[in-house]
C-alpha cells in the first residue's frame, strides 16, 4: 500500500478525508463530450498520474480541476469545500495550481516578472522569487530574459516555478515533459522528483507512462473521456496500462478495474 | 516659415489625439476590442466639465479635478455592466454593444444639452488665447503646449503603470494570456475593468482639452473616435508611445492639408491613414495586433 | 436528402429539409407572385412603402452575410449605399436609360468593393470595422467635393421624370422586388452549397477552417462583393424612390446603425432573421420616428439588449426553442440520448484503523 504508511513520525493510518474528491464530473468542448463521468479521490501527500492518448480528456479534466473549463454536471470537491462552480482565479487562493499544456507564460515578460505576476495572489507559503530560483538554479541568469526567447526546458522550469509562487496544495502539471529535448526532459523530471519529495499533492499528465509511473504512487488511465484503469503504481504492470491506454480487450469501459488504494 | 508654423500647429493639435487614442489603445491592447463609443465618451467628458464649471463657476482645469474620478469608476461600472458582459459573447458582440452604446449616448447628449455647439475655450481663460511668439510668422499656442506636456505626462505615465507596477503587471500578463493569467490567481475580469476605467478618464480628459481648445457639440463623439482610432493605427498597435508618435502624425497631416486648403484638412488625415495602411508596414501591424 | 448513420452508441440522422421548410418553399414562389401583383392592387403610397421595405429587407440580408456569415462587422457599408445612389446619377447625367443606369450602378458598387476589399480585409474585428467606415468617410467627402454631382447641398435624379409617378412607383417597386429575390436568393443557394459551410466554419473559426483548406481569403472577398453590390443596389434605389440625396445622409453611419438592428433583433446569422428583422424595424420607424432623438435611443438600447441578451435575435430564438426553420440552408442532427454517470461509492484513501 503506497501513500499511508510512511514510517512512526506520520500521520496514524485513520480515515483521511481527500483532499480532492471528483464526482461524475462531466465536461464538453463545444458539442464533444470530451469528460464522462469521471470520478476520484486524492490524500493530501498522494502522487496520481493520469495517462491517455490524445484526446482522451486529460487537459480538459485538468483544466476543470482548475477551474478554468467549466463542468457540465458533478462536482469538485477540495479540502470539503464544493468549488464546482470556482473560477480559476478563486482556485488558485485555496491552493490548487495548474501548468497548463505548452507552459503558456506571458511572452514578452521577463522570467521574473512572469513569477511575480503569480506572487501578487499567493497563500502564505516558503515559495519566493529566491527559492524558486533555487530550486531551478538553470533560470537565475536568464532571470530578466524574456519567457519568448527561453528554450523549451527553460520555459518549463519557469512554468513550474510560476505555478509555485502560488504555494499551491495541489499542482496539476499537464505534459511538462512535451515537445522537449530528452535532456530537458531529464533536468524537468529532476527538479520534479525533489519537489515531489516534499510531499505535494500532485496530478501529472504524462503521455511516458514509464516516468509516469516512476514518480506516482498511483495510475489512472483514460479512454475517450472515462476512468478505465485505475490503481496503485506499484500494482498494474505497463502492459495492463498500455492495453487500457489503447482500450484494447474491450470497448471503452468493459474492462474498468480499480483496486482500493 | 510659414511650414514651420504650420507643422507645429499639427504636431500641437496631434497631441490631442494621442490622448483621445490612448484610452482606445490601452483597450484594445488588453481586451482585443474597439470601443466604438469612446469619442463620445470624451463628449460626455467635456459635458460633464462644463456642467461643473459653468454651476459651480470654477475654472474648466478645476472642474477637470472633480470630473475625472468620476469619470474613472463610470468606467468601471460600464465595464461590469455592459462590456464585460459582451466580452463572452465574442469577439464581435462588443462592437455590437458599443455601437448602440455610442448611439444612446449621441441622443441622450442632444436630448439634454440640445444640439448647440459650445466651447469651453473662454471659460478656460487666457492660456487659450495667447502664445509664445517666436518671431514674425511663428507663434506657438500655450494651450497647444500644455495639451502637449499632458499627453506625454500621460503616456509616460501608463508606460510606468504598465512596467513597474503590480498592477501593470497583471493587466499586460492579462493582454498577452487571460487564460494564463487566471490561473496564477489573475481576475481577468477585474484587470478588463480597471482598463476600462483608465481608458474612459484619459478619454473625458481628451474630451474636456478638445472643448477648450475648440468647441464640442453630442454629434463630436464619431469624428474623434476615428481620429483616435487613425492615430493608434498609423503609430502602431501596442506602443503608448508610438500612439503619441501617430497622433502628431495626422495631426500635421491633417494641418498640412488643411493650409492647402480648408475643406481638405479631414481627408488629409483619412489619405494618410489610408496609404498607412495599405504599405507592407500596415499589413504586418495588422496581422501582428490580431494574433493573441 | 436524409442521411443516417448506425454507430454503436446508436443512430445519427441528418436532415436538410423539414416538412415545415417544404411548404415554406412552396408558398415563397406564390408570395412573390402576390407581391408582384401590389402595384396593381394597392395605392401608390403602399407601393412606395412598401419599396422602401424591401430596400430594408435587402440591406439586413447583405449585412447579415457579411456579419452572419463572414465574421466581418462592417460599419461602413453605406460607402456602398452612397455609391450606388451617385453612380445613378453619373450615369443619367452621360443619357444612360435610368433603371439601366440603376443595374449599372450596383456594379460599378461591386466592382469597387475590389481595391476597397485589398485595404480593409487584411484587418480584423474593430478594425476592419472602423476601417470601413473611414473608407466611407473619404467617399461621402470626396463626392462632397464633387459641385457636378451636387456637392454638400445634393442632388435629385431627375432621369426618372419620363415617366409619371404612379408608373415611376411601380416600376421602381418591381425592380426593387426583382432585385431582392434575386439577392435573396443568391444568398439562399450560396448556404446551401458547400460554400455555405465554408462560411460557417470561418466565422466560428477562421484557423481551423483554413488547416481544412477552406479558402479563407477568397471567400469573404466574394461576400464582400456580394454585399457591396447589394448594398450598392439598395442605395440606387434609395434613390430612385426618393430621388434626391445628400452625401451626408447617404454616406452616414445611422445606415449601419438600421443594419445592425433589423439583423440584431432578426437573429444574426439566420436566413430568416434579416427579413423579420427588416419587417420590425420598417414598423417601429413608422410608428416612432416622430419621437427623434428618443427614437434613436430606443433603437441604441434595443441593439444593446438584444447583443447581450437574445444574440440569437427573435429567429433565432424560435429557431433554438421550437427547432424550427423555414428555409433548410442547414444541417440538423437527431440523437438519441446517453447513459448516466453512477457515482461509484469510491473508498475513503486508507482503511479505518
Amino acid at each position: 500500500m503506497t501513500g499511508g504508511e510512511r514510517g512512526p513520525a506520520a500521520v496514524p493510518p485513520i480515515r483521511r478525508a481527500a483532499l480532492l474528491s471528483v464526482e461524475c464530473l462531466e465536461a464538453h468542448h463545444g458539442l464533444l463530450h470530451a469528460v464522462r463521468g469521471v470520478s476520484l479521490r486524492l490524500a493530501e501527500g498522494e502522487k496520481l498520474a493520469l495517462v491517455g492518448a490524445n484526446g482522451a480528456g486529460k487537459t480538459t479534466l485538468l483544466r476543470a480541476l482548475a477551474g478554468a473549463h467549466p463542468v457540465t454536471a458533478g462536482t469538485v470537491r477540495f479540502d470539503g469545500a464544493d468549488v464546482t462552480r470556482l473560477p480559476a482565479h478563486r482556485r488558485v487562493g485555496l491552493g490548487i495550481a495548474l501548468v497548463p499544456e505548452g507552459r503558456r507564460l506571458f511572452p514578452d515578460m521577463t522570467v521574473v516578472e512572469n513569477l511575480l505576476v503569480a506572487g501578487r495572489h499567493r497563500r502564505p507559503g516558503p515559495w519566493t522569487v529566491d527559492a524558486v530560483l533555487d530550486a531551478f538554479p538553470l533560470l537565475r541568469p536568464l532571470r530578466d530574459r524574456r519567457a519568448a526567447a527561453l528554450s523549451g526546458g527553460e520555459q518549463q522550469a519557469t512554468a513550474i516555478g510560476r505555478a509555485l509562487m502560488t504555494n499551491p496544495r495541489l499542482l496539476l502539471l499537464d505534459e511538462v515533459s512535451l515537445g522537449l529535448a530528452p535532456l530537458a526532459v531529464d533536468a524537468v523530471y529532476d527538479s520534479l522528483t525533489r519537489l515531489i519529495a516534499t510531499g505535494t499533492t500532485v496530478i501529472l499528465v504524462e503521455q511516458d507512462l514509464g516516468r509516469g509511473m516512476r514518480i506516482a504512487d498511483r495510475v489512472a488511465c483514460l479512454l475517450e473521456g472515462r476512468i478505465v484503469l485505475e490503481g496503485a503504481a506499484a500494482d498494474l504492470t505497463r502492459d495492463e496500462v498500455t492495453e487500457a491506454y489503447f482500450g484494447l480487450g474491450g470497448a471503452g469501459g468493459a474492462k474498468a478495474r480499480s483496486t482500493a488504494p | 516659415m510659414i511650414w514651420a508654423s504650420v507643422i507645429i500647429q499639427g504636431v500641437l493639435l496631434g497631441a490631442v489625439y494621442a490622448l483621445f487614442a490612448c484610452g482606445l489603445s490601452l483597450m484594445f491592447g488588453v481586451m482585443r476590442i474597439i470601443n466604438l463609443a469612446h469619442g463620445d465618451i470624451a463628449v460626455v467628458g467635456a459635458y460633464l466639465v462644463w456642467i461643473v464649471a459653468t454651476r459651480a463657476h470654477v475654472s474648466p482645469f478645476l472642474a477637470l479635478v472633480a470630473v475625472l474620478p468620476v469619470m474613472l469608476i463610470a468606467g468601471y461600472v460600464l465595464h461590469v455592466a455592459l462590456i464585460g458582459k459582451s466580452l463572452r459573447g465574442g469577439q464581435l458582440v462588443p462592437l455590437l454593444t458599443t455601437f448602440g452604446l455610442a448611439i444612446v449616448i449621441q441622443n441622450s447628449l442632444q436630448q439634454i444639452f440640445s444640439p448647440d455647439v459650445r466651447s469651453l475655450g473662454a471659460a478656460a481663460g487666457w492660456i487659450t488665447t495667447s502664445s509664445w511668439r517666436l518671431s514674425e510668422a511663428l507663434a506657438i499656442s500655450w494651450f497647444g503646449v500644455l495639451v502637449l506636456v499632458v499627453a506625454v505626462v500621460v503616456l509616460g505615465g501608463l508606460d510606468l503603470f504598465l512596467r513597474k507596477t503590480g498592477l501593470g503587471r497583471e493587466m499586460r500578463a492579462t493582454a498577452q494570456d487571460p487564460d494564463a493569467a487566471e490561473l496564477v490567481g489573475v481576475d481577468a475580469r477585474a484587470v478588463y475593468a480597471r482598463a476600462t476605467a483608465i481608458a474612459v478618464a484619459t478619454a473625458a480628459l481628451a474630451g474636456a482639452f478638445l472643448a477648450m481648445r475648440s468647441t464640442f457639440e453630442p454629434a463630436s463623439g464619431p469624428t474623434q473616435l476615428i481620429f483616435a482610432f487613425e492615430a493608434v493605427v498609423i503609430g502602431g498597435f501596442g506602443s503608448l508611445w508610438g500612439t503619441l508618435l501617430g497622433g502628431i502624425v495626422l495631426g500635421v497631416a491633417q494641418t498640412i492639408g488643411g493650409h492647402i486648403d480648408p475643406q481638405y484638412s479631414i481627408l488629409a488625415g483619412h489619405l494618410v491613414f489610408l496609404v498607412v495602411l495599405a504599405s507592407p508596414r500596415g499589413r504586418t501591424l495588422a496581422a501582428r495586433s490580431a494574433r493573441r | 436528402m436524409t442521411t443516417t448513420i448506425e454507430t454503436a452508441r446508436g443512430r445519427y440522422a441528418v436532415h436538410r429539409w423539414s416538412r415545415l421548410s417544404q411548404v415554406a418553399m412552396a408558398s415563397v414562389a406564390l408570395i412573390v407572385i402576390a407581391l408582384a401583383l401590389v402595384p396593381y392592387l394597392l395605392s401608390t403610397y403602399a407601393t412606395e412603402q412598401l419599396t422602401e421595405l424591401f430596400i430594408l429587407a435587402i440591406l439586413a440580408a447583405m449585412w447579415n452575410a457579411l456579419a452572419g456569415y463572414g465574421g466581418l462587422i462592417s460599419i461602413g457599408q453605406q460607402a456602398f449605399i452612397g455609391v450606388g445612389a451617385y453612380a445613378t446619377i453619373f450615369l443619367t447625367q452621360r443619357g444612360v436609360p435610368p433603371y439601366l443606369a440603376i443595374a449599372l450602378a450596383a456594379v460599378v458598387a461591386g466592382i469597387l468593393a475590389l481595391p476597397v476589399s485589398l485595404l480593409v480585409l487584411r484587418l480584423r474585428g474593430g478594425q476592419f470595422a472602423i476601417g470601413t467606415w473611414v473608407v466611407a468617410e473619404v467617399l461621402g467627402l470626396l463626392i462632397a467635393l464633387d459641385h457636378d454631382l451636387g456637392g454638400g447641398t445634393g442632388i435629385s435624379l431627375t432621369g426618372l421624370n419620363i415617366y409619371p409617378p404612379a408608373d415611376r412607383q411601380a416600376y421602381t417597386y418591381w425592380f426593387t422586388l426583382g432585385v431582392g429575390v434575386v439577392l435573396l436568393g443568391l444568398v439562399f443557394v450560396l448556404l446551401r452549397s458547400p460554400n455555405g459551410a465554408a462560411l460557417q466554419a470561418i466565422r466560428d473559426d477562421e484557423e481551423a477552417a483554413a488547416s481544412l483548406g477552406v479558402r479563407v481569403e477568397a471567400k469573404k472577398l466574394m461576400l464582400f462583393v456580394l454585399a457591396s453590390f447589394g448594398c450598392g443596389a439598395a442605395g440606387a434605389l434609395t434613390l430612385a424612390n426618393t430621388l434626391f440625396i445628400q452625401p451626408q445622409s447617404i454616406f452616414g453611419v445611422s445606415w449601419t446603425a438600421y443594419m445592425i438592428f433589423m439583423v440584431l433583433v432578426g437573429g444574426l446569422g439566420t436566413f430568416e432573421g434579416p427579413l423579420i428583422g427588416a419587417v420590425a424595424f420598417f414598423a417601429i420607424q413608422h410608428w416612432f420616428a416622430d419621437l427623434g432623438a428618443w427614437y434613436l435611443i430606443g433603437l441604441g438600447a434595443t441593439a444593446i439588449g438584444f447583443a447581450l441578451a437574445l444574440p440569437r435575435g427573435l429567429w433565432g430564438w424560435v429557431e433554438h426553442r421550437l427547432h424550427l426553420r423555414l428555409f433548410p440552408v442547414g444541417y440538423r442532427l437527431e440523437h438519441d440520448a446517453s447513459a448516466v454517470c453512477q457515482a461509484t461509492p469510491a473508498a475513503d484513501p486508507a482503511p479505518p484503523a
